[in-house]
């Protein structure tokens, strides 16, 4: 398909966050057939049909409207503006000058983004007429699929791909299910259930589906792809019957049909009202520190450019008050010119200047910046050791934007599961009532009787025990959603799983799921199938036990639990429940509740993930009840969830306490290495997990987040209950404040151990009390700042027990904080998107739990591990590179148009350019472009295996340190410097005398091409001076544009071009350079410009090193001392050491 | 410079060498390739710059250019050159009554007399110039008022001139040639120099005009249009400008070589200086055969047909004479600049030897991690 589902979560959570907003219904007619009378009126609704346009542009409009887009930016605006102005006043240079760079890029652009739309019109049309299979009038009629109409009833096979939005009818399967995978969607490729409507489940032949006759009711389509509420009214016999529809009962466009021979559904949503369409969305654009810095400095340069065109206008009209200077004898104006009117000559002289300095803004900067951050970020998908050999891939790199971003980062969001940990869950015990089994290790299906029983309490559990503990087991075997994959016949299935060879193996969204299913088949009860609603488990004599399975209390990240309610064959009808200890143990009421909990909490602390598991006995008539509640919510049309979790509320309590279970979560391979060196490197690493406490804070100990001394402050549930949040809140910052105002943070950070840095553990519930919107109350207002403050002072923060919303509110709470810090969020899940999307860099890993993470990330790694080299190496260096290219670029820029500004003074401020049309037009694109561009994609200060091992480094370009306004300035009054250097240079040499060996004269022009030569030359080498790394590209490219620059001028001024009317260059390049005073003086300008910076750079270097620049010396020293016959020549230009590498 | 020693890291050699080979037809992996390019790991020479690199690029700096220097400023002292303003501002300078009665209508030419003395005799070839102050010939209007391919000799840009050429393009109907603000400015005044010999008479120093003008522009850039070797056909149906006192054709009569557009002075004028305050090649006095000075010291005249008005911009004119070494006129700038330069370069040399001493060795010595 052709379409992009990167922006699928960002209105889904949106929505998620709102409330459930049943805004209209519309109603389907399945089969188009009219309700029988006496029902409600038949109003036939018009519906789109299941065309799907995700191309932007039609042939006709492409070219208006791709123009527009693109002007739209600033900068091709801005551009487009004085190419305009040069077309219509007389301007001292061609409007090709402008208009050609220009041109290119926008023509450039439109090509690709024409090719882009191209690809999506072919995609689009190859999707819009694939066939599909529609029931008429009892027989299946191939379709192209832009005709299915709301209402039709619709044939899928197996391994196809529904067309628009269904209501599954029926399917082959005989208790009316299917399974689909979603891949294509949110990228979870496990295989999901969905549920035929009970009443139609029954027709499955054309013919019997045909005869369906039934009206849907339900919402108009919504973005949200977990959410749908609708309602089927069945006609039997003139009577209608209504059952409610969930979104268990709906087929998504994009999801893919498996393991389901076919199904009838009936199309309820079609075209761009799928709810795919309606989530096809741009993921809103990040923008860099660095690029707002650019854009800062751009409006700089727009202040000096039009203030410098100010001045040069008002001097104009001052020098020209004497009509003898305006107009003298040899020089008069056209009677056209005099007759304008004085303001409007003044506005275009004001205009003439404007394009006479406007490269000050070059066009070139923003090629060369998308061209750096496009080519730049395939180093990291070329990565090597960012590649991963388990899973076969490497780094992926979604925006190219935020490259240097990685350089910049502060504060580091990291998810637990799947991130620091493998998310490769172990079954590792369990403990029924105090009783701990552990499944052997080499397993071979045998029944391990409970003699593995390791525990201190009592080891032999009596009768009754050994009821509970088979109880506990069916209860772990029944109380899950894990379906079997059944990969061979029927009888294969029970063979397979029995052998412990999975010719079968269980799937579920959940990993935690499928190793308490496959644990418990270590211990004895393996769970076959679930088969006409009867779930078959293989109990410990081999006999085949079935449980009727009445309902499903579905998990949810809100109760964290989940319940089935199952008929025994004995008639019992229990209610099993599974979930976190905080949520079953306060609805328990009898159990050995506080072994189980000792148990739990010594678990945790080992950092297993713990369930508990209870049950809970029905009466039928509280069965009755049950269903009556559940029912009741589920046929609501209005506040459903609301109420289905308040009918779970009452239906999930007096639970009696069964056990525990513990699954292990390993830590992935050097992830406390990569969060220390993170630490280090000055980030703050902030672990954000849903899982418990203390689980989560064995990880953080694990992974070395918190240290063997960290001081640990605790902002939980329990403590803010003994105390209020008010005073545990000022409690810790005035522990924390107390600290930091005894000694400085430079004297504690970095290495040494014996300072305290304090860990601050926070949970949810805490978390959102903090941040509830100030009340009236005095001044909890400020929660958040001291919250802040506690935060800014800690190394390590854990917050546990967080929803997914949550995450990206502390996200967003960081990035809002006064230093507004750069934040990178890195997780897995699809529980991660929020905080991915919300953060400054949003990077995903390459998990288990699917790929939303990686689809709505920045960028993706397969590893935790990998983050090391991500922000370490090529952040670090990203950001070096693309700051140099941003100020040299500034730099040269001024160097160029500052020597045209000084011009005016002596030319009378009348515009004339000092350089030719040729020279302005080609000294950003060909000149001096490529060798920035090769630096900003090579340079490397230091080897980055040392930036790897000394993580401190990364501190020399934190916040922004290269762009900050300093060093913008030195750069442009360097860029002043030169220009004057180069034009007064060259002024003194040219004042009122020859420097030919035979008399003659030069004129302007080769006035202007001295500078300019000198100007190339300067810049250029002043890249030289920058350059530490020198690859044979670097030589190529700096080299081969200085000889490019020479051989264009001398052909330039060699021929007499035929097409042009002027022939003003016409070999002044080749005179000037037979004069030797000419060579001369561009060697002293050349000299004379550079060596400013080069004595700043020494002195800068010996008096004030960086970090960076000590182990850069140190290096070299190192490989001085090895090689001692280093040849340390010096040139006349630049007087680089030469170290070999 | 390029000279020093490149050192691969093995370990990269062997790298890039083995895997990129690896098969070309083989299953398409998403591994990426280990090559020292897609590594980043390229073979590279570190420069850094410290003080105790940069020290003796300083030193040989200082030493190269203090010399030079020292050689342009000598050379530029050595060079003679004499100016003299003949404008006639003043009531007493010779040209006053010229300057003050100058019209555009008068077709007498008005012609005067400055004696100047030159105290040191001019050796080698002498080279005179006429220069003019507050003249800009640098000003945009002014410089786009040409038709190069009119100069060039085609045809239909001698009948149909350059747009830019406005307001010198047309005369009464007939095209101008040469067209254009700068062409019609020519610079007409006529300096002629004569030695004051010791008797007191006059005698007419010999010049030159030849060799005034850029080769290539009077060769390539400026030709005359048509075959024909008479101008005066090959200019027909054309316009003088309007304050030249004689047609383009007439501009040297005697030498058909230096007459319409390929005339030296014209070429010379046609190239515009680039600052307001110029001088131009005039004529060029070729030194003696024998040891005698080409201008031997004494009482010289020179004899001006006062043509070109330049009071009314508060313009100057002046006649330079100077003699011309390799490194061109009078000019102590690069001289001056490059002992300057040079010094600093020396100076900063020593600076950084101090520093280096001080605190180079010290950050040598001093912790660093790893």
């Amino acid at each position: 398909m052709g379409v992009d589902f990167s922006a699928l979560r960002t209105l889904i959570n949106r929505y998620c966050a709102g409330e459930e907003n049943w805004v209209d219904s519309r109603t389907v007619y399945i089969g188009h057939k009219e309700p029988p009378p006496g029902a409600d009126a038949f109003i036939q609704q018009r519906f789109p049909d299941n065309r799907v346009v995700s191309s932007k542009y039609t042939f006709w409009n492409f070219i208006p409207k791709n123009m527009f887009e693109q002007f739209r930016r600033v900068a091709n605006f801005y551009f487009l503006i004085i190419f305009l102005v040069q077309l219509i006043i007389d301007t001292p240079t061609s409007p090709v000058t402008s208009g050609l760079p220009l041109f290119f890029v926008i023509i450039v652009t439109a090509i690709k983004q024409g090719y882009e739309d191209w690809l999506r019109h072919k995609a689009d049309k190859a999707v819009n007429q694939c066939p599909v299979s529609v029931i008429q009038r009892g027989k299946k009629i191939k379709k192209e699929s832009f005709r299915i109409t709301v209402g039709d009833v619709v044939f899928v096979k197996e391994d196809e791909t529904f067309a628009c939005d269904l209501i599954l009818l029926s399917s082959s399967r005989d208790d009316g299910t299917c399974f689909v995978t979603t891949a294509s969607l949110d990228g979870e490729s496990s295989h999901k259930t969905y549920y035929a409507v009970q009443d139609t489940k029954a027709f499955r032949t054309e013919e019997e589906v045909d005869s369906i006759h039934a009206t849907i009711e339900c919402e108009q389509p919504q973005p949200d792809l977990y959410k749908f509420v609708g309602r089927i009214n069945i006609y039997m016999d003139n009577e209608a019957v209504a059952r409610p529809l969930g979104s268990e009962n709906v087929l998504l466009r994009g999801a893919t049909l498996k393991n389901t021979e076919f199904i009838y559904a009936v199309a309820i949503y079609t075209g761009m009202e799928t709810k795919m369409a309606l989530n096809y969305q741009s993921k809103s654009q990040k923008r860099s520190a660095v690029e707002k810095s650019m854009n800062s400095y751009l409006v700089v340069y727009l202040c000096i450019l039009i203030s410098k065109a100010l001045i040069n206008t008002v001097l104009k009209y001052i020098w020209q008050a004497d009509p003898n200077k305006d107009e003298p004898w040899y020089n008069e104006r056209t009677e056209a010119q005099r007759q304008r009117h004085i303001l409007i000559r003044a506005f275009t002289d004001f205009l003439a200047f404007m394009v006479l300095f406007n490269y000050i803004i070059p066009v070139s900067m923003y090629v060369t910046v998308e061209m750096q951050k496009f080519l730049g970020s395939y180093f990291i998908m070329w990565d090597d050791d960012m590649y991963d050999e388990e899973l076969g891939e490497g780094a992926v790199v979604n925006t190219s934007d935020l490259n240097e971003e990685l350089g910049q980062v502060e504060y580091v969001f990291t998810d637990k599961t799947g991130t620091l940990t493998e998310n490769n869950m172990e079954f590792i015990e369990c403990c029924v009532d105090g009783h701990v089994y552990v499944p052997d290790a080499i397993c071979n299906g045998q029944v391990l009787s409970g003699a593995a029983a390791m525990d201190m309490i009592d080891t032999s559990p009596g009768p009754g025990g050994r009821e509970r503990e088979e109880l506990f087991f069916r209860a772990l075997c029944l109380c899950h959603t894990v379906q079997v994959k059944e990969e061979e016949t029927v009888d294969g299935i029970k063979h397979g799983i029995h052998q412990g060879k999975s010719a079968s193996f269980y799937i579920s969204s959940s990993p935690d799921e499928v190793a308490l299913v496959e644990g418990m088949k270590k211990l004895g009860f393996t769970y076959l199938r679930l088969k006409d609603g009867q779930m078959e488990i293989l109990n410990r004599e081999d006999e085949i036990e079935r449980f009727e399975l009445l309902e499903v209390l579905s998990f949810d990240s809100v109760r964290r639990r989940m319940s089935v309610i199952v008929r025994a064959a004995s008639g019992d009808i229990f209610l099993f429940c599974k979930g976190a200890d905080s949520s079953i143990l306060p609805r328990v009421i009898s159990g050995k509740v506080d072994e189980v909990k000792a148990r739990v909490e010594h678990n945790a602390v080992e950092g297993l993930r713990t369930l508990c598991v209870a049950y809970r006995p029905l009466s039928p008539e509280q069965h009755q009840e049950v269903c009556r509640l559940l029912s009741g919510a589920k046929l609501a049309l209005q506040d459903r969830d609301k109420r289905l979790s308040e009918a779970y509320e009452l239906v999930e309590k007096d639970l009696i306490l069964l056990g525990a279970t513990a699954v292990e979560d390993r830590l992935q391979e050097q992830a406390a290495d990569t969060i220390e060196s993170l630490h280090k490197a000055g980030m703050k690493v902030w672990v954000l997990t849903g899982d418990k406490m203390e689980t989560a804070a064995a990880t953080c100990y694990a992974s070395r987040l918190f240290r063997r001394n960290t001081q640990i402050l605790e902002l939980t549930t329990k403590r803010v209950e003994e105390q209020n949040l008010h005073d545990v809140l000022f409690d810790l910052s005035r522990t924390v404040l107390r600290h930091h105002g005894s000694m400085t943070r430079d004297n504690c950070s970095s290495l040494s151990n014996d300072c305290t840095d304090y860990g601050l553990i926070i949970d949810g519930a805490t978390l959102s009390a903090v941040m509830r919107p100030p009340q009236e109350d005095l001044n909890s207002g400020s929660y958040k700042e001291i919250f802040l403050e506690i935060c800014r002072n800690c190394s390590a923060v854990l917050c546990c027990r967080m929803a997914p919303l949550q995450k990206a509110q502390i996200v967003k709470m960081i990035k809002a904080s006064k230093e507004h810090p750069i934040t990178l969020a890195i997780g897995d899940g699809a529980n991660d998107v929020s905080m991915i999307l919300e953060a400054h860099v949003g990077i995903g890993i390459m998990g288990k739990e699917g790929r939303q993470a990686v689809r709505n990330s920045d960028y993706a790694i397969p590893k935790f591990k990998h983050l090391k080299k991500m922000l370490l190496v090529h952040g670090h260096y990203y950001y070096i590179r693309i700051s140099e290219l941003v100020q040299y670029f500034f730099y040269k820029n001024v160097c160029f148009i500052f020597p045209q500004f000084l011009y005016q003074f002596f030319c009378g401020f009348s515009q004339q350019p000092l350089y030719d049309t040729a020279y302005l037009t080609l000294y950003n694109i060909s000149f001096t472009s490529l060798p920035i561009l090769v630096y900003s994609l090579m340079e490397q200060h230091i080897n980055m295996d040392i930036l790897k091992k000394d993580p401190s480094l990364y501190k020399d370009v934190a916040k922004n340190s290269l762009l900050r306004w300093p060093t913008f300035i030195y750069w442009t009054v360097l860029g002043v410097y030169n220009a004057i250097v180069m034009f007064f240079g060259t002024y003194f040499l040219f004042d009122n005398t020859t420097f030919t060996s035979n008399g003659q004269m030069f004129g302007n022009w080769t006035f202007g091409t001295l500078v300019f030569t000198v100007l190339v030359f300067t810049v250029t080498f002043k890249l030289v001076l920058d350059t530490h790394y020198w690859t044979w590209i670097n030589h190529f490219v700096i080299w081969g544009s200085l000889v490019f620059f020479v051989l264009f001028s001398l052909l330039w001024g060699g021929i007499i071009w035929p097409f042009l009317n002027y022939q003003r260059m016409y070999y002044v390049f080749m005179q000037m350079l037979s004069s030797g005073p000419a060579w001369l003086s561009i060697i002293l300008l050349i000299t004379a410009s550079l060596l400013p910076d080069v004595v700043k750079k020494v002195i800068w270097r010996a008096l004030w090193p960086t970090i960076t620049e000590r182990i850069q010396r140190f290096r070299a020293m190192k490989r001085f001392e090895r090689a001692p016959a280093s040849p340390c020549s010096d040139s006349l230009l630049d007087g680089v050491a030469l170290t070999e590498a | 410079m390029m000279a020093s020693s490149y050192n691969a890291k093995e370990e990269d050699g062997h790298h890039s060498g083995s895997s990129s080979h690896g098969g070309p037809g083989a299953i398409k992996s998403k591994k990426p390739d280990n090559t020292a390019f897609k590594q980043q790991r390229l073979p590279a020479w570190q420069p850094i710059l410290t003080a105790g690199t940069v020290l003796p690029a300083f030193f040989v700096i200082g030493l190269i250019f203090i010399p030079i220097g020292i050689g342009l400023f000598v050379t530029s002292n050595n060079i003679k050159e004499f100016e003299i303003d003949y404008t006639g501002v003043e009531i007493d300078s010779p040209c006053y009554i010229c300057a003050k009665n100058f019209s555009w209508n008068s077709t007498t030419s008005c012609v005067c007399s400055v004696n100047f003395t030159l105290d040191q005799p001019f050796e080698s070839n002498v080279y005179m110039y006429y220069g003019l102050s507050n003249f800009y010939q640098n000003h945009r209007r002014y410089v786009k008022s040409r038709d190069d391919s009119q100069l060039n000799g085609v045809e239909s840009n001698l009948k149909q001139p350059s747009k830019e050429c406005e307001p010198y393009r047309t005369s009464d109907g007939l095209p101008i040639a040469p067209c254009g603000a700068i062409a019609n400015s020519l610079f007409n005044d006529t300096l002629e120099l004569f030695h004051i010999n010791q008797n007191g008479t006059k005698q007419r120093v010999n010049v030159t005009k030849k060799g005034i003008a850029w080769w290539t522009d009077k060769h390539v850039k400026f030709r005359n249009p048509g075959g024909s070797s008479n101008l005066s056909v090959a200019f027909q149906g054309t316009a003088k400008p309007v304050n030249w006192r004689k047609a383009v054709y007439d501009l040297d009569p005697e030498d058909p070589e230096n007459n319409g557009f390929i005339n030296e002075d014209f070429i010379v004028w046609m190239r515009t200086a680039a600052l307001p305050t110029f001088r131009k090649l005039y004529r060029i006095i070729q030194k003696k055969p024998n040891s005698t000075p080409t201008l031997s010291s004494g009482r010289y005249v020179m004899e001006i047909t006062y043509n070109y008005p330049v009071l009314s911009f508060d313009g100057r004119k002046r006649m330079i004479l100077s003699t011309i070494s390799w490194m061109g006129g009078k000019n102590p700038f690069l001289g001056i600049a490059y002992i300057t330069v040079g010094s600093i370069c020396f100076f900063l040399g020593v600076v950084l030897l101090v520093i280096h001493h001080k605190y180079d060795t010290r950050t040598n010595s001093a912790e660093i991690p790893n």
